[in-house]
């Protein structure tokens, strides 16, 4: 099924690296398919910088099905696009129109530094979860998984918070660069299950302090995460993670 | 060259359990002295590397991505496989092993394959106990559906997103043991090399893809867990980045490759929309659960699909194959859909798909139990093709998907060379010439967290090695070879792109090397694999620089193994005169057009040593079947 044909303007962020001072660079595209993807858009235009001998513009990207978190761009001054509930490699161009200009930036936090052009670096949330967001047990020797029955809804619930795949979006869509989403994500997933009970306390105090030595934002409820979250995971998280921090504060004091 | 697959003797149930009492142990308090490098971080690599750490061990880890988490295994949908019997409807270890052994059509291993049908309680049980969130029943308990290939109920799954939730979780192992201290890792990183000193594996040469530093790492053993190599198709479902060039490298360096035209075609994702098109959806086989495939009975009938009457429509799977009906393996369905756009009966604008059907379920079970089971999985399909599958039927195609050749690798993991090891997609060794659904990730964390941690220290208490530092001339050598490589990509300065290239090499594998082959087009394709190969290296233009971060050269590089890869895989396929699983050659078909295996000379692995680009020594490991019969696989 061939679409219609866009004429397109792009404004790119390019950056050589982390310390360069980056720009938009202005490309024009010809008859784009409306149904190729965002991601196949910038591949064309890749290839004719290529054949041009001209460098490509970088951009993070591998599953291209809205399930590895690595693609990551702010379009239009929207994390991951115009449409909600969808990673950037399942935006198609469809949804955009002829003759249109488009604004192609990286995720800006200042946790985040720009590696180059539109990749930045996210390796802060690998660090949060080294923190604490595990459950502490080895390989071998765990009981049978019947074991323990757990409750459908608390199933479901802990699986919401778990669909996070830590693209990154929330802390791009916040004004304070606030990382609160993600982290009470994998906080709320482990608090809702029988094998998270053991460490909830030492958890939650672990990864928010590793959070705030990372320079994440504080949260201010403006709901701009849990509405750009390409995975829909709910701001009700986050309560829940403040309620384990409150009352693991004071059971350590 | 002698292949010892190094199977235990004795009883098919007992081989694992004497051979973990017969090998060797590293003493606890010397595990630390030795380090592993661990490359990739999929489930098998994550699984791997916090086991061997929680042992004791040092451990390194490498991938390209910038987060272990993103390793390709997080896009796996539908589930994983283990001989539980939560629903008492008969299943067993041996009833599992019995389903994969047929479901790979008589040519894998029995020892191999029972081993991972026994540990794959083991494996639920520890996912589990890290908190993935599987699915479950009212009454608490773990949920199960079934899964092409078996006629009991043993799948395992988390929604639509089970490798995520599998891959979280050994991930988040992984985190405890980098926050102790006992896993370094190096992320963002390209294994380009292997270093051997002595005859044994010790050591990688990487490139840091930011800075583009070529790195080197020392280590008493090699683990490669670096995934499959679908995209040498160009197009496959597999994530962009996959690719073979760890695999490839080691086995230009000496380790063999095991059946490299084992691949298998996914009979359900989304079709081919362009020419832009950069890969393909896998649209999950749960939805063969409830889903029905079907064409309409005339050629060329262009109707919309809920204008086609009932008894105008052909279920040709149901028909075909009364008792597994739409279930049938993958390698089984693929081919049928073919067959039908073959004959003309293909539908959608291209005419190379088929109808995957959802009506009837949803008037049996409501639309909102659908919603329930595949509601992401239908919301996919919708962002991608603009049409609603709860109201039109999907249209699918086959696509590329896994590979079920890899490194050859003893019954231990281990590899021609000694120290390297290959796991998870990355060897060829459980699935035979076809896998079945769910059956990838039980075996990446069988490998990993069941495997290895054994294996590994058998190896490692048996051979006493001196120490090697990346001082040793063998490093400085390597490095300078990857140098010299990358350098002459980028000096080429030719008028071809990279993709170019790619795409021209995935077309000739899919049409001579896909679902069905034959000796006239498996010559043809060598043929061309090789000129394309030549003017590869004449006319691909690289731009950019070495010492940056350069994805055109990253590509580049991989490329340039796929058409040396593509070539072998070809090259296996013309050599194999039978069909089985995947593997089918058009000579080679029964009346009904299944594949016809030849065990009189063909029940062998076969396994490649690498000697020029383009010039491999053949030789073969023979399949003992001790414990079953091989038959004609038959799912009707
Ligand atoms: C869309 C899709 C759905 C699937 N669904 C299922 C399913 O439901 N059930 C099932 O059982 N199987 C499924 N599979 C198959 C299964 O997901 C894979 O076979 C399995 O996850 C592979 O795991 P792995 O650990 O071997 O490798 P991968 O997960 O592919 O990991 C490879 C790792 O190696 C690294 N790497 C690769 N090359 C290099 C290099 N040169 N240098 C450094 N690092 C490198 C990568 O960075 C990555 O970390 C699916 C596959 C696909 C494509
Ligand atoms: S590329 Fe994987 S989520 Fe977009």
């Amino acid at each position: 099924m061939e679409g219609n044909k866009l004429n397109l303007t792009l404004k790119v962020w390019k950056q050589a690296n982390k310390d360069a001072k980056g720009r938009f660079e202005t490309y024009e595209l010809k008859d784009i398919s409306t149904d190729a993807s965002f991601l196949e858009m910038l591949d064309i235009l890749n290839d004719d910088l290529e054949r041009k001998n001209e460098e490509p513009v970088a951009f993070e990207h591998d599953c291209r099905e809205g399930i590895c978190g690595c693609c990551s761009l702010y379009i239009n001054g929207r994390a991951h696009g115009p449409l909600a509930g969808i990673t950037v490699c399942q935006l198609h161009m469809r949804n955009f129109k002829n003759g249109e200009t488009i604004w192609i930036e990286p995720w800006r936090a200042k946790p985040f530094s720009i590696v180059k052009d539109l990749i930045v670096d996210r390796s802060a949330f690998d660090r949060i979860l080294q923190a604490g967001g595990f459950v502490s047990i080895n390989t071998g020797g765990t009981p049978d998984a019947n074991l323990i029955p757990i409750p459908k809804e608390k199933a479901d619930l802990a699986m919401d918070a778990a669909a996070c795949i830590g693209c990154g979006a929330c802390v791009a869509a916040c004004k304070n660069a606030s990382a609160m989403l993600f982290v009470s994500a994998k906080v709320s997933q482990l608090a809702l299950l029988p094998q998270g009970q053991a460490e909830k306390q030492q958890r939650v105090l672990a990864m928010v302090s590793q959070m705030d030595k990372e320079g994440f934002g504080s949260c201010t409820n403006t709901g701009a995460c849990e509405a750009e979250c390409p995975k829909k995971i709910s701001i009700s998280n986050i309560a829940r993670m403040n309620r384990e921090y409150f009352s693991a504060s004071i059971k350590s004091n | 060259m002698k292949l010892e697959s190094k199977i235990p003797a004795g009883e098919l149930k007992d081989k694992w359990t004497n051979h973990k009492f017969n090998m060797k142990l590293v003493n606890p308090a010397n595990k630390r002295k030795y380090n592993v490098l661990v490359v990739g971080t999929g489930l098998a690599g994550a699984s791997a590397a916090a086991s061997l750490a929680e042992l004791g061990y040092n451990v390194s880890v490498f991938c390209y991505q910038d987060s272990a988490r993103r390793a390709h295994s997080i896009a796996a949908q539908g589930g994983i496989n283990a001989s539980k019997n939560y629903q008492n409807d008969g299943d067993s270890d041996y009833r599992l092993f019995y389903d994969t052994i047929k479901g790979g059509d008589y040519r894998a291993r029995e020892a191999n394959v029972y081993r991972l049908a026994e540990v794959s309680g083991n494996i639920i049980d520890q996912c589990v106990a890290q908190g993935v969130p599987f699915a479950r029943e009212y009454g608490g308990l773990l949920a199960n559906r079934s899964f092409g290939g078996a006629q009991v109920s043993r799948t395992f799954y988390a929604r639509g997103q089970t490798g995520q939730q599998l891959l979280l979780g050994a991930y988040s192992a992984l985190n405890r043991q980098i926050g102790l201290g006992k896993v370094k890792t190096y992320y963002r990183r390209e294994m380009l090399e292997l270093v051997i000193v002595d005859g044994h594996a010790r050591g990688i040469i990487v490139r840091n893809l930011v800075t583009g530093e070529l790195e080197k790492y020392s280590g008493d053993a090699v683990l490669l867990a670096t995934g499959g190599y679908s995209n040498v198709f160009y197009l496959s479902t597999n994530a962009m980045n996959s690719n073979a060039t760890a695999i490839w490298r080691a086995h230009r360096k000496g380790a063999l490759f095991g059946n490299p035209c084992y691949t298998q075609i996914h009979p359900t994702c989304i079709p081919v929309h362009g020419d832009y098109q950069s890969k393909l959806t896998l649209m999950s086989e749960s939805l063969r659960n409830d889903g029905r495939i079907w064409v309409p009975n005339k050629v060329g009938d262009n109707r919309a699909p809920n204008d086609i009457p009932e008894n105008e429509r052909d279920y040709f799977l149901e028909r075909k194959y009364p008792s597994f009906g739409n279930l049938v393996p993958r390698d089984v369905a693929s081919r049928n859909a073919k067959e039908q756009c073959d004959a003309g009966k293909g539908v959608g604008d291209t005419k190379m798909a088929v109808y995957l059907d959802f009506a009837e379920a949803i008037g049996r079970l409501g639309q909102k139990a659908i919603e329930d089971k595949y509601g992401n999985l239908f919301d996919m399909y919708q962002t991608i093709t603009g049409e609603n599958p709860y109201k039109v039927p999907m249209r699918i195609f086959p696509a590329p998907h896994y590979t079920m050749g890899g490194l050859w690798v003893d019954y231990n993991l281990m590899t021609t060379i000694p120290g390297l090891f290959a796991l998870g997609e990355a060897n060829f060794s459980d699935h035979g010439a076809n896998r079945l659904g769910a059956s990838a990730l039980m075996q990446g964390l069988a490998d990993g967290y069941f495997v290895i941690p054994y294996t590994l220290g058998d190896y490692l208490a048996t051979n006493k090695l001196a120490k090697v530092t990346t001082e040793h001339p063998e490093f400085a050598k390597e490095e300078k070879s990857v140098n010299e490589l990358v350098g002459k990509l980028l000096a080429i300065k030719g008028k071809r792109t990279v993709d170019d290239f790619h795409k021209v090499l995935g077309r000739i594998m899919w049409n001579n090397v896909g679902m069905s082959r034959n000796e006239e087009g498996l010559k043809k394709a060598i043929k061309e694999i090789a000129e394309l190969r030549a003017e590869f290296w004449k006319d691909v233009n690289v731009v950019g620089s070495a010492q940056d971060l350069n994805q055109t050269l990253e590509r580049a590089g991989r490329v340039a193994d796929y058409l040396e890869l593509g070539e072998l895989m070809a090259k296996d396929a013309l050599s194999r005169n039978e069909s089985c699983g995947g593997h089918f050659r058009a000579e080679y078909q029964t009346e009904e057009n299944e594949a016809k295996r030849d065990d009189e000379n063909y029940t062998f692995v076969s396994a490649w040593e690498y000697k020029n680009p383009g010039e491999w020594e053949f030789h073969k490991e023979d399949l003992d079947f001790e414990f079953v019969h091989p038959t004609q696989r038959s799912y009707k």
